[in-house]
């Protein structure tokens, strides 16, 4: 029995990386419709400068993650602004291709770098720590902190969107686009702000990654891939549903796993699989 | 003059909607612009707020050239529109479209207090969202909407279209309590008697050309019959 408490709760941990991945994702399409395929690939990216600058640069892990995350910003408000921008419109494919172009691009620009070796990054012993929360039922410091974090993002995207006037910006703009150019928004502006927001969720979401597990330079396509079945579990409908999405995928490997260490992957795509028959648009999907 | 067109011309494509629109409002008055569906109105709308291209001179307010401007440039001018068929943002509630219209901060007589002393019920309704309101009351959120942007210039674009008559009077009953502070407006209006009644001067569009132009209780209806179906 509390091997199954702990299977559970190692998968919602687990989850709530997913969410992390999950979360940019879904804010990047919620805004402005588009699908960015390098999603995975700019995670595994930030994870190895991370790896870079504390491995190879000696820099503090906390103050390399604090100069990332406003670089990440800058970086993700340039893209949408210097090159996806120009890819949107009624015809989703330019932002496909574009993306997928770019993932393919940051992949071996990383394999020329880093080689295809695995690495990961340092979390000073955090990594075998851990707290005791019932007899037999222990839960490492490192995920509880990544799940932590996962919820503390979660709750601040939710009051973003739903509370503060660049969040109001957000739901207009990807309401109507042309109705909020008429209220003085610059949709160019707005959607690069998103995708500045997006790349600050994936900075933090590469350095957890990096610190958890390892990561080598083709590891992005499969973070997309559970990105991807986070949000379509989720729905579309809230930041909240897209957690729950995380975690239910989380859980679902965990459990997976459990029975057979083969099959923990496999279970999660199983479970999207079952979502997309019986709820296509997810647990909580955009209802107005 | 605070607004005018010269010459105004627009394309979709091959097409061309207008040909060479003349147009002119002075601050205060209340301009009617009426015409057939397809006659260039909407279209006329959209180059005064650059939802479409214009040339640099073609569209001039307060004596600048704004032709082609982006449409967020031209409402921080004071340009506000009331676009066809409302356009509610629907994942926003009443207060929060309200909201978005003083996205650009500009500084005058209106905000929430004022828009819901002019439109009570939607003190009551400004949490809900705004696709549960009835077709006028979601034409009160648009007109309050683009009051909130404070604009010199009001373009109300087929203010009673698909509303049940007695609303359509409700709505209008109130534009003279938006325009006592001098607000100037253009209004598109499908109903003829109406748009005589609330306006100083109208303009009749038919394919794309201005057909009739005068003071709206000089024209009659021998004459806007006339310009609005051509002989």
């Amino acid at each position: 029995m509390i091997e199954w408490v702990n299977t559970i709760l190692q998968g919602v941990m687990l989850g709530g990386l997913y969410a992390l991945f999950a979360m940019g994702l879904s804010l990047m399409f919620g805004v402005m419709r588009l699908t960015n395929v390098a999603h995975g690939d700019f995670i595994i990216l930030t994870a190895f400068s991370a790896f870079a600058a504390t491995a190879s640069l000696g820099i503090n892990l906390w103050i390399a993650l604090l100069l990332l995350l406003p670089l990440a910003f800058v970086f993700g408000y340039g893209l949408q602004r210097g090159v996806l921008n120009g890819t949107l419109g009624d015809d989703p494919l330019p932002s496909l291709v574009v993306t997928f172009g770019l993932s393919i691009v940051i992949q071996n620009l990383l394999m020329e770098i880093f080689s295809a070796d695995t690495r990961s990054i340092s979390s000073m012993g955090m990594e075998t720590k851990s707290v005791q929360l019932a007899e037999h039922l222990f839960v490492g410091v490192l995920p509880l902190i990544i799940f932590l974090i996962a919820v503390a993002v979660a709750a601040g995207m939710q009051w973003l969107f739903g509370k503060t006037a660049i969040g109001r910006a957000f739901r207009a703009s990807s309401d109507d686009k042309e109705a909020a150019q008429l209220m003085g928004l610059d949709h160019r502006h707005i959607y690069a702000l998103a995708t500045a927001i997006a790349f600050v969720l994936i900075a933090i979401a590469g350095v957890l990654q990096g610190m958890r597990t390892t990561i080598a330079p083709s590891d992005g396509p499969g973070l997309l891939l559970y990105a991807f079945e986070a949000v379509i579990i989720g729905g579309m409908g809230s930041f909240w549903g897209t957690f729950s999405g995380g975690i239910i995928l989380g859980v679902a490997q965990a459990i997976g796993f459990r029975i057979d260490p083969g099959w923990g992957i496999l279970i999660g795509h199983f479970v999207f699989l079952a979502m997309l028959m019986v709820k296509p648009n997810g647990l909580f999907p955009k209802t107005k | 003059m605070l607004l005018g067109t010269q010459n105004l011309t627009a394309h979709y494509g091959d097409f061309q909607a207008l040909f060479g629109i003349d147009f002119e409002v002075d601050a205060g008055e209340i301009i009617a612009i009426i015409g057939s569906n397809g006659a260039g109105k909407s279209t006329f709308l959209k180059a005064l707020t650059g939802l479409i291209g214009a040339a640099r001179g073609q569209v001039t307010f307060e004596g600048k050239g704004i032709g082609g401007w982006a449409p967020g440039k031209i409402v921080e001018l004071g340009i506000a529109m009331v676009p066809e068929g409302r356009r509610l943002f629907k994942s926003l509630s009443v207060e929060e479209n309200l909201l978005l219209g003083a996205y650009t901060k500009r500084p005058g007589p209106w905000n929430l207090e004022k828009i819901f002393e002019l439109f009570p019920i939607l003190r009551e309704k400004r949490g809900v969202p705004s696709t549960s309101l009835s077709g006028g009351q979601q034409q009160m959120v648009a007109i309050g909407r683009a009051l909130m942007a404070n604009p010199k210039l009001l373009i109300c674009d087929e203010l009673s279209l698909g509303l049940a008559p007695i609303v359509v009077k409700d709505i209008y009953d109130a534009l003279p309590k938006i325009t006592a502070g001098g607000l100037t407006a253009i209004i598109v209006e499908q109903d003829v008697g109406l748009a005589q009644k609330v306006s100083n001067r109208l303009y009749c569009f038919q394919e794309g050309k201005v057909s009739l132009t005068g003071k709206s209780n000089e024209v009659t209806r021998e004459q806007i019959s006339l310009a609005y179906f051509g002989v």
